[in-house]
């Protein structure tokens, strides 16, 4: 075992704060597959700002993961509640790789699962929304 | 508290070990081929020790081979049997549950032109005898087959396979790094023609171990240069490391006592936590071996949050592997992927004590909690898998 984490990725792994589940979610992605590795569920709430625009007003996660894993799908939340979802919709996950002070190159691929699993929630809400 | 249960990848070198070595270092350094008093002490304790390892399985002293430990005895073994029996054929059986010192070689030795047979293993992780005998050719030279496996501990039936090896004409090696001084081993009856074995995963240094060699065996050097170790092997010899080597397999093995609290931890853990898996075979394995896997949760987070609460343990998880893939013996035993993704291995060694095992048992069961509740993954839930939702990138 030699994976290098940054202190960073370390604090966010063993506190994370967005885990957990909405009842009655707006929109709900589920991404991944265990077969190859990881599995990420996120729920989100839609609301509306002061401008009207849309945006997340809560959001809740669970993954089945490595280190890098929980750690990156928690930053993401972090990064996405009260952004409008226009704003959502730009953030990819090197920016939360970013935020974490980078990845092991080898634990990149973790940080797409948070990625694709926001952006399923976001589809999720605008399809049930038609 | 501070609990390593990590000693199949190395132990703690133990106090009687370091008392024996350090005299061969400062007082009596010399090179044991010099023909003065300094090179005639270091000789004296190089035979010594050569004949206390020997005697430990039963093998006459000159088919003591010493190297730099368990990974160069198991190149030295396959490669030395290939090169110097090219005459007599090109194929080599060894098994999917093979450690990388010996899969590793084997691959090179494909790679050049000989052909290598990888033997299936069952559940519990045992090779079928069928399938050997029926793979042996007239052009096979050498059977290889792990004792105690390094993963998930299954002890193989070294005898009957060497028996069918000799019936057959064939060269049989084990890799018994992990068994060696754990399981009874005795080469002339039990007819094994080589066997790899290392120190410092039995309380003594790291870098040395041996590579025994029944007389008579035909194989080719590997490392060129001095005459050194009965001309099969140059270089001077590590005198402090052998010391130490022997040493270490002289120490109170305790294995009752590591025994008993291996099947308490394994015992504590099926009735307190649920949806676990014992990995390997229940009662022919080594002494020190308990593998787990924990469903719903990944071993690699499992891991660092049992290491921030002072517990050192490892992982088959193909999150913490350098090739993305699950350990190829978790697969080997037909493992689904996400069942080797939560596997955890336990090694107990002499050193470990009921409260070190009571105090893990306490914090896994916080930490499997913990996971599973962050875990979308749960009893009766079936995540279809998709292609390009994920990994692939
Ligand atoms: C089964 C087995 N074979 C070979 C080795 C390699 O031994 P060494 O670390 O002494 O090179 C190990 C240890 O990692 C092992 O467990
Ligand atoms: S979740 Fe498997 S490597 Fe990160």
């Amino acid at each position: 075992m030699a994976i290098d984490y940054t202190k960073k990725v370390m604090r966010v792994f063993r506190n994370p704060k967005h885990f957990g589940e909405i009842k009655n979610a707006d929109g709900v992605g589920v991404v991944g597959n265990p077969a190859c590795g990881d599995i990420m569920k996120v729920f989100i709430k839609v609301g509306k700002n002061k401008k009207g625009e849309e945006i997340i007003k809560d959001i809740k996660i669970k993954t089945f993961g490595c280190v890098a894993a929980i750690a990156t799908s928690d930053t993401m939340a972090d990064m996405i509640k009260g952004k409008t979802l226009k704003e959502a919709m730009k953030l990819t996950n090197k920016d939360v790789a970013k935020k974490l002070g980078g990845l092991p190159p080898i634990k990149m691929h973790c940080s797409n699962l948070s990625e694709e699993g926001f952006r399923a929630a976001i589809k999720d809400y605008e399809k049930k929304k038609k | 508290m501070k609990v390593y249960l990590d000693n199949g990848a190395t132990t703690k070198v133990s106090d009687e070990v370091v008392r024996a070595i350090l005299p061969y270092y400062k007082k009596h350094y010399g090179n044991a081929s010099s023909l003065h008093d300094f090179g005639a002490k270091a000789k004296e304790a190089l035979e010594k020790s050569r004949k206390i390892i020997a005697q430990e399985i039963n093998a006459d002293p000159e088919e003591i081979v010493f190297t730099s430990g368990g990974s160069e005895s198991d190149n030295l073994a396959i490669k030395g049997i290939a090169y110097g029996n090219k005459k007599k054929g090109n194929h080599i059986i060894t098994t999917k549950i093979e450690h990388p010192a010996i899969l590793g070689p084997c691959k090179e030795l494909f790679l050049e032109g000989f052909k290598v047979t990888y033997l299936d293993v069952d559940k519990n992780g045992f090779i079928k005898l069928n399938q050997l005998k029926k793979e042996i050719s007239d052009k096979t030279i050498l059977v290889s087959v792990i004792h105690g496996n390094n993963e998930i501990g299954t002890v193989q039936d070294i005898e009957k396979i060497a028996k069918i090896c000799k019936k057959k004409g064939v060269y049989f090696h084990t890799d018994a790094v992990q068994s060696f001084t754990k399981e009874k081993i005795d080469v002339k009856k039990m007819n094994i023609d080589l066997l790899s074995a290392s120190s410092h995963k039995i309380h003594g240094p790291k870098g040395i171990g041996f590579l025994y060699i029944r007389k008579g065996v035909n194989i080719k050097k590997m490392l060129y240069g001095g005459r050194h170790e009965n001309d099969k092997r140059a270089g001077t010899e590590n005198i402090p490391g052998i010391v130490g080597f022997a040493k270490a397999v002289q120490l109170d093995k305790k294995l009752k006592q590591i025994k008993k609290l291996r099947d308490y931890l394994i015992k504590r853990i099926e009735k307190e936590i649920s949806d676990v898996k014992l990995n390997g075979d229940r009662n022919k394995r080594l002494v020190n071996n308990v593998n787990i896997s924990f469903k719903y949760v990944e071993g690699e987070a499992l891991l660092m949050h049992l290491n921030d609460r002072g517990i050192a343990v490892s992982t088959g998880s193909a999150c913490s592997s350098q090739s993305l893939e699950p350990s190829h013996v978790l697969v080997a035993i037909g493992l689904k992927h996400e069942d080797a993704h939560g596997s955890i291995r336990f090694t107990l060694s002499r050193y470990t004590t009921k409260q070190e095992i009571d105090y893990t048992v306490r914090e896994l069961k916080k930490v499997v909690k913990l996971l599973r509740d962050m875990s979308p993954w749960k009893k009766g839930i079936n995540y279809e898998a998709k292609e390009g939702d994920h990994h692939g990138y």
